[in-house]
């Protein structure tokens, strides 16, 4: 019997070792390639290290300085708040859209023809790479570019609209952007949330006489919750980066008078002089914004749900 | 640890490098001064503007594919990396920081550079001395343009590279709107019209009235100021702003609520549109590459004219510097020797590529040549005129730093000129970004 016991354990304990070994790949290249930049980046931040032309300053050991200097500089916050702005333009769109899509392709009832077709064509935008697409944008939407030409023939416009000049449309059109590029993607993940909802609730919510609104409303929409929440964490985190889009649009420049200038944005620009330091710690604290800005999200869908 | 481990890796990396070129040299030893006769030459440039020179130009060059070439048994390797987005410095940097510990055939022999930048690398060890360590007489390189010597002399007062071209600039218009508005289309009338800022600024108001715009761009003229200013862009580490440079944010601003020009980025598409018939741009500023390579082409060959214009100024060219640590100097002395300095090559040049050279009395022939002419310009030989241009020039306030701060200005009083902010708010954010690409600089 005790030995019978023992043997039990032995395997168990042997079992475990293959766990080990397996998750041996992934720890390797985790910390290869995330814990220690991640550390690194931290411990960078704390320097005075960039280089003037071809001669190399520092690295010096300077404490808080370079977290100082962007706090008293006080841009991380405009550039914080066009991203932000930039983002929730591109999100909300993106998110009913995708409900709406990923709510048509998922009804049983709908029988809609081709699915197979148009998952493959709204997912299409997101294979073109971010930086050809807006550069594609850029030409067409520059001053005599082709839609304004189309605006000022067909007598919509007398002249054309300087959609890069003007703070509105330049966000507009970055947020429509990330919106085509990311929404296919989206409606992938919900649509398979939505398939995964047992079917016998709609049928049994549909003999009772509720109406598709409400099917979807009170049962489809509770039940893709958690997929919900993971859509939204990952696009704010991947808000927060945004940077190919509108670094190509306006030329890295975040014209007009910065207002679409982004986090990242500013981050590359420590980068022409490899500024290290400064570099460092900007991500640090974008590192700790991105946190605090999830758990919030979490937070909130979370309380909902105790409810 | 992370440190630890690479440069651990590097180490062994180069150890092994070394060795790799011991071997090829059959164990000549390591010298710190570099020897003579390896066996390939390493060129890193932007684009293909020098290899097609060298390739045309320089006796007994062969080219084997686009990045290779042999000049008799040495190889040519060819580095090329685009200049967007800073790039090309990139590549150039990372590559000369590796210089010393590279193999012998790794070495970069020769780099070339822009004025823009060219102090950058002018001012370190990085590059030679083109006349106490390349050997080049000072003779030899008497009938250049002072202008293209006085970009590569270092803060000794060193030479340290050599253009094979001159770049002075003059204003560009279009024969058939200057017909339509002034009545002639003669490069010497037209120049009345132009020939200080406040006419230039009258003669606007003429071609709004007549329907055309004057430049596409306020950028247009931006290096015609920047070109004649009194001070540097940084004094004492400090950040400062000449008077010339005001002029011009002045005449800008009121060109473009006149709606005299546009606010383009120069080489943007909208920018080139008035290269067409189509367009209502009257003129651009440029200098003789540009006429060929950016303004030709179009469907206005041959309607096109040049004349001096309100200030002389020059843009762009390329400087060759011999890279310090070559195994190959006598090939790099003899090709700048040969491309900048060969009365005979630098004619070709002119004839074949329509190149303004950098050799006065090449030039002054060629000037004076009637068989020569622009079929552009509509048959015209700007190549005087380009002449009495060049010996104006005068730079004397080069910085290292002038890149990155003519590109942040033009950027910055974009915003103003188009009202989205103060003048007071676009110098700040000017100011801001220029502290942050140099973070030495105050203001």
């Amino acid at each position: 019997m005790k030995k019978a016991q023992r043997g039990k354990k032995s395997k168990v304990v042997r079992y475990n070792r293959w766990g080990y070994i397996f998750l041996i790949p992934f720890i390797s290249v985790y910390v290869i390639f995330q814990l220690i930049p991640l550390v690194s980046t931290v411990y960078n931040s704390f320097f005075e290290n960039y280089r003037s032309g071809l001669s190399q300053v520092g690295p010096n050991f300077v404490g808080f300085d370079n977290y100082l200097k962007i706090f008293t500089d006080g841009d991380i916050w405009t550039y914080l708040k066009n991203t932000m702005i930039m983002w929730g333009m591109g999100f909300v769109p993106q998110i009913l859209l995708s409900l709406l899509l990923g709510a048509w392709f998922s009804n049983k009832r709908a029988k809609i023809k081709g699915t197979g077709f148009f998952k493959i064509v709204i997912y299409l935008p997101n294979l073109i790479m971010a930086s050809a697409f807006s550069m594609l944008f850029f030409v067409l939407f520059s001053e005599k570019g082709p839609i304004n030409s189309i605006l000022v023939d067909l007598g919509i416009l007398q002249n054309g609209y300087k959609f890069l000049s003007n703070v509105w449309s330049t966000r507009t059109l970055i947020a429509f952007m990330n919106c085509i590029m990311w929404f296919g993607n989206t409606t992938i993940l919900l649509m398979a949330g939505m398939m995964g909802i047992d079917p016998s609730l709609t049928e049994a919510a549909e003999v009772d006489g509720a109406t598709s609104l409400q099917i979807f409303s009170r049962i489809t929409l509770p039940l893709v919750k958690p997929i919900l929440i993971y859509v939204m964490i990952t696009s704010l985190i991947g808000g927060l980066q945004m940077f190919d889009v509108p670094q190509i649009l306006t030329n890295g420049t975040g014209n007009p008078v910065e207002s679409s200038m982004t986090l990242i944005m500013y981050l590359n620009k420590h980068l022409y002089s490899k500024n290290y330091g400064m570099g460092g710690a900007l991500s640090v604290l974008l590192f700790i914004i991105t946190g605090i800005l999830s758990l919030l999200v979490f937070k909130i869908t979370d309380k909902k749900e105790a409810k | 640890m992370r440190r630890k481990i690479i440069s651990g890796m590097l180490a062994m990396a180069m150890a092994a490098a070394m060795l790799s070129g011991c071997g090829s040299k059959g164990g000549s030893g390591q010298s710190a001064k570099a020897s003579d006769g390896g066996k390939v030459l390493n060129i890193s440039c932007w684009n293909e503007e020098f290899q097609t020179r060298l390739k045309e130009h320089y006796p007994g060059y062969q080219e084997i594919d686009k990045t290779t070439g042999k000049i008799g048994d040495v190889t040519v390797k060819w580095k090329m990396t685009p200049s967007t987005d800073n790039a090309y410095q990139n590549a150039l940097d990372e590559s000369l920081l590796k210089q010393k510990d590279a193999a012998a055939d790794d070495k970069i022999d020769i780099f070339l550079v822009e004025a823009d930048y060219a102090l950058k690398y002018v001012n370190t060890d990085y590059t030679l001395d083109v006349e106490k360590e390349l050997g080049i007489s000072a003779d030899k390189l008497s009938k250049q343009y002072q202008y293209t010597k006085d970009i590569v002399t270092d803060s000794k007062g060193n030479l340290k590279g050599v253009s094979w071209q001159a770049c002075p600039g003059a204003m560009i218009y279009r024969r058939d709107v200057a017909k339509k508005v002034f009545n002639t289309d003669d490069p010497k009338k037209i120049q009345e019209y132009v020939k200080d800022w406040d006419t230039f600024k009258q003669t606007a108001a003429t071609l709004k009235k007549a329907g055309y715009h004057t430049t596409s761009s306020t950028n247009d003229t931006y290096r015609v100021f920047s070109n004649n200013v009194s001070s540097k862009w940084v004094v004492d580490g400090k950040i400062n702003i000449d008077e010339q440079i005001m002029n011009w944010v002045k005449l800008s601003k009121e060109m473009f609520d006149q709606k005299y020009t546009e606010t383009y980025e120069l080489w943007s598409g909208d920018w080139q549109k008035g290269f067409t018939s189509a367009s209502d741009v009257f003129c651009y500023f440029g200098p003789a590459w540009f006429i060929d390579f950016t303004l030709g082409g179009h469907d206005l060959d041959g309607k096109w004219a040049a004349t001096d214009g309100p200030q002389s100024f020059y843009w762009g060219g390329s400087w060759i510097c011999g890279a310090n640590g070559t195994d190959n100097k006598e090939l790099v002395k003899n090709i700048i020797e040969t491309m900048t300095c060969d009365e005979k090559v630098m004619t070709e040049f002119v004839k074949k590529n329509n190149e303004f050279v950098n050799n006065k009395s090449a030039m002054q022939t060629m000037a004076e040549d009637k068989g020569y002419s622009s079929k552009i310009l509509g048959g015209q030989n700007p190549l005087g005129m380009f002449c009495t241009g060049a010996d104006k020039i005068n730079l004397n306030n080069l910085t290292p730093y002038d890149a990155g701060c003519n590109e942040e200005f033009q950027k910055a009083m974009k915003d103003y000129f188009e009202g989205h902010q103060t003048l007071e708010a676009a110098l700040d954010m000017f100011y801001k970004n220029v502290e942050t690409k140099y973070p030495e600089l105050k203001h």
